[in-house]
């Protein structure tokens, strides 16, 4: 979903039905969410959906698989190798943690630091506001494009798309993201957002779409490498402006970085003349020895190395040496939402190194577009939900994400500023459920209650769900259960009722017998001639999982 | 009277800190600083990573920089080079190619008609084989470093710390400052390592052991 440019004013209210910005007569507001129907923060259709879709993408998986267990590999190598590394990550937690309790000051610092330095702050609510304020400092420019840096905020709020509207080019520079705008895709993965394309097709991409490129290019990804660098290399010498994101921005200084590994970064941050950095205002950090942590945790956990290529650190403007005229956004976009729940506030520490995603069981399957969101994997099902709300509509996708985790924590584990994604997913449940309100789900739990504490009704429940078993398939899986419980199979798949129930197999002859061996077995075992033959852990017990516990996200993944 | 995005900014963020009090936080610096390593150690680090990064490295004394740097640049055929305003033009003595003294007024697209860049650098982290360059005269601005495809670096050993906090307590905050840790790569086409995308292609280090 692209953003809607139709949004003319720039000066539009702040949608919290508030007229200023404080609080009103004292009395704290709830802000606002990223505005519904803007920006990249919402699919198009449930998580269910859109990852049974995806799943039957065989080359997708394949790619993912290769990629996210060899760089989670080479994580765990440079990760391991610091024998301070829990120390970091504690440090890297707290750090954010004080910045979300300090986060007005810490932005008027960085705001006073960056202009005593020549810089201009900019303020943006949301982000059609910042949109409108990146397209008027662009014009401004005279220029009818801009390169671009890989940047996780432009992407969230579809500021290409935005340019585009108004006439001016946005070129992608980072490697991939140049393969997705070519293609029209969208990113699949925070660090690397063309691993759903192979070699061939980035071979026939470029030939289809990068003016004079050499039609007998191969599929070698040096030679496509070489090919981007070409075409690039025109832009940073000759594009007057350049859009980026930001890692961190230091309060104290006003220091911006940018952590990257093609150089593209560097060329888009050096070489124009104007240079606008829009930066999620959760992205500050407090004073510059911070980044001793943070430039350790960052490239250990992304690309699992010990120092990414390069970055980049600049305070305003530098006369002789680099841009002439810089300009900081600080960007809400909900981001103050999150930061109004006690438990949710957490996401905003992410510091976007995609550890988790490399990790996750359900994102290993589905990949990066079943979100429906810029931030796919744990952290976007953590994060979207809170900066785009989860009900801002009817059947709203975003109300899904919350269950697209089997809660096995690898992600917590993973993260290394230690945000306990699970305790988010689950809260983040309780608040979907508690919003929805009565649905039939929550009926049905109301109804199960009442029978379960009743055996009469309980055993006639059983021997009325038997019939069930005739929609179960040969595999004795429902995966669809009829209105109004399909709810319960949207995500689930629910095993066929038992042929015979517990309670009656009890009452039979066969239950009698069974019971009787077991009790002979008891009194043997008392009376010390050994245990049982068999201690039934031959490790067969698992035939009716063929695959064994690593079974399809939406078959059963939810028990693990 | 309407609030600017400013005020109402900072307003939501004061309205959820108050709706949603802060979680008390004590930072604790427990990981490891103020680290020092004996010079051979260092080194040792220091190389081990770089080649690791597949960039070059030389390692000499401060005597034959000139000869080492002549040695660098004629191995990857630099016949037209550019040095920042401030470098020691001792270290180009053994040079018999062109030298272009960089300037502000050089238009950068210039920069891409040079063979190469030798520059020297602030500080330089062994851990993380990550050498930083802060605009100093001797280093120049960043587009020197960045156009040109050879980029040959001088590291003084003194100037090597062992970790990242020691590299960092050096930083001179104001300036402009690039951290290289061996040439630009990229992964994006199937996980494939690819050297050399944006950046200059070629990093070689000369390290100098008693300087």
């Amino acid at each position: 979903m692209s953003s809607s440019p139709t949004r003319p004013d720039p000066t539009h209210p702040d949608g919290s039905g508030r007229s200023g910005g404080g609080t009103f007569l004292g009395l704290p507001a709830v802000p606002p969410r990223s505005p519904y129907g803007t920006g990249n923060l919402r699919g198009d259709r449930a998580f269910p959906r859109a990852a049974r879709e995806e799943l039957g993408n065989e080359q997708l998986r394949r790619n993912l698989t290769r990629a996210t267990h060899t760089i989670r590999g080479k994580r765990l190598a440079v990760t391991g190798e610091l024998p301070d590394w829990e120390r970091l990550r504690e440090a890297g937690s707290a750090i954010k943690t004080d910045t979300m309790n300090r986060l007005p000051e810490l932005l008027e610092e960085l705001e006073r630091k960056v202009t005593e330095r020549g810089g201009t702050v900019h303020w943006a609510r949301d982000g059609v506001e910042a949109n409108e304020i990146v397209t008027r400092l662009v014009e401004a420019t005279g220029s009818d494009e801009v390169i671009k840096v890989k940047s996780m905020a432009t992407q969230e709020i579809g500021l290409n798309e935005h340019l585009e509207s108004r006439g001016i080019a946005a070129h992608e520079t980072d490697l991939a993201e140049l393969i997705v705008q070519l293609a029209g895709d969208k990113p699949s993965h925070i660090l690397v957002p063309a691993i759903h394309r192979n070699r061939e097709e980035i071979r026939d991409i470029f030939r289809d779409r990068i003016p004079g490129v050499d039609p007998g290019l191969d599929a070698v990804p040096a030679h496509l490498a070489a090919a981007a660098r070409a075409y690039l290399r025109e832009k940073f010498m000759t594009v007057p402006v350049a859009v980026s994101g930001a890692n961190f921005g230091i309060a104290e200084t006003g220091t911006l970085s940018v952590v990257e590994s093609e150089g593209n970064g560097r060329m888009c941050l050096t070489l124009p003349r104007t240079l606008i950095t829009v930066m999620g205002i959760e992205k500050v950090l407090p004073r510059y020895r911070d980044l001793e942590v943070f430039l350790q945790l960052l490239p250990r956990s992304s690309t699992g190395e010990r120092m990414n290529p390069y970055t980049s650190l600049w305070t305003g403007v530098t006369p002789g040496d680099g841009p002439e005229e810089f300009h900081l956004v600080l960007l809400d976009n909900g981001r103050t939402a999150a930061l109004a729940d006690r438990i949710g506030r957490e996401a905003l520490n992410c510091i976007r190194c995609s550890a988790c995603l490399n990790v996750c069981p359900v994102y290993e399957r589905t990949g990066g577009h079943a979100y429906g969101s810029t931030y796919p994997g744990p952290i976007g099902a953590v994060l979207t939900p809170q900066l785009a709300g989860m009900d801002a509509a009817k059947n709203d996708p975003n109300s899904s994400l919350p269950y697209a985790s089997s809660l096995c924590g690898a992600c917590f584990d993973a993260c290394p500023v230690k945000i306990d994604i699970p305790s988010l997913l689950v809260e983040l449940r309780h608040q979907h459920t508690e919003q929805a309100g009565t649905t039939a789900e929550k009926l049905a739990m109301k109804a199960a209650a009442a029978v379960m504490s009743r055996p009469q009704l309980f055993t006639a429940a059983q021997k009325a769900a038997a019939p069930a078993r005739l929609v179960a398939g040969r595999d004795k899986v429902i995966s669809r259960l009829p209105p109004p419980f399909d709810g319960w199979t949207d995500s689930r798949d629910l095993p066929a009722p038992p042929r015979q129930t517990f309670r009656s197999w009890m009452a039979s002859e066969e239950g009698a017998a069974a019971l009787r061996a077991a009790a002979e077995e008891g009194r043997r075992s008392r009376d010390g001639r050994g245990g049982r033959p068999d201690d039934g852990h031959d490790g067969k017990h698992d035939d009716d999982r063929p695959d064994g516990r690593h079974g399809d996200p939406h078959h059963g993944e939810e028990e693990r | 009277m309407t609030a600017t995005a400013r005020e109402t900014v900072l307003g939501r963020i004061r309205d959820a800190l108050a709706l949603a009090d802060p979680r008390e936080v004590t930072v604790e610096r427990a990981y490891r600083t103020g680290r020092t390593l004996p010079d051979a150690q260092r080194l040792e680090l220091l190389t081990d990573r770089l080649v690791d990064y597949k960039a070059r490295v030389r390692v000499c004394t401060a005597d034959r920089t000139a000869r080492t740097v002549a040695e660098a640049l004629s191995a990857r055929g630099a016949r037209r080079i550019g040095v920042p305003a401030g470098l020691d033009p001792e270290w180009l003595a053994a040079f018999d190619g062109e030298v272009l003294e960089d300037s502000a007024g050089i238009p950068a697209p210039r920069l891409g008609d040079l063979d190469g860049v030798v520059t020297a650098s602030a500080v330089t982290c062994a851990e993380t084989g990550t050498i930083f360059l802060d605009g100093s005269p001797d280093q120049g601005r960043r587009a020197l470093s960045l156009v040109p495809d050879l980029h040959v670096c001088v590291v003084d050993l003194s100037s090597v710390v062992a970790g990242v906090p020691e590299a960092v307590a050096r930083l001179v905050p104001e300036r402009p400052t690039t951290l290289i840790s061996g040439p630009s790569a990229t992964s994006d086409i199937e996980l494939e390592r690819v050297e050399g995308v944006h950046g200059p292609r070629t990093l070689e280090v000369i390290v100098r052991t008693d300087a």
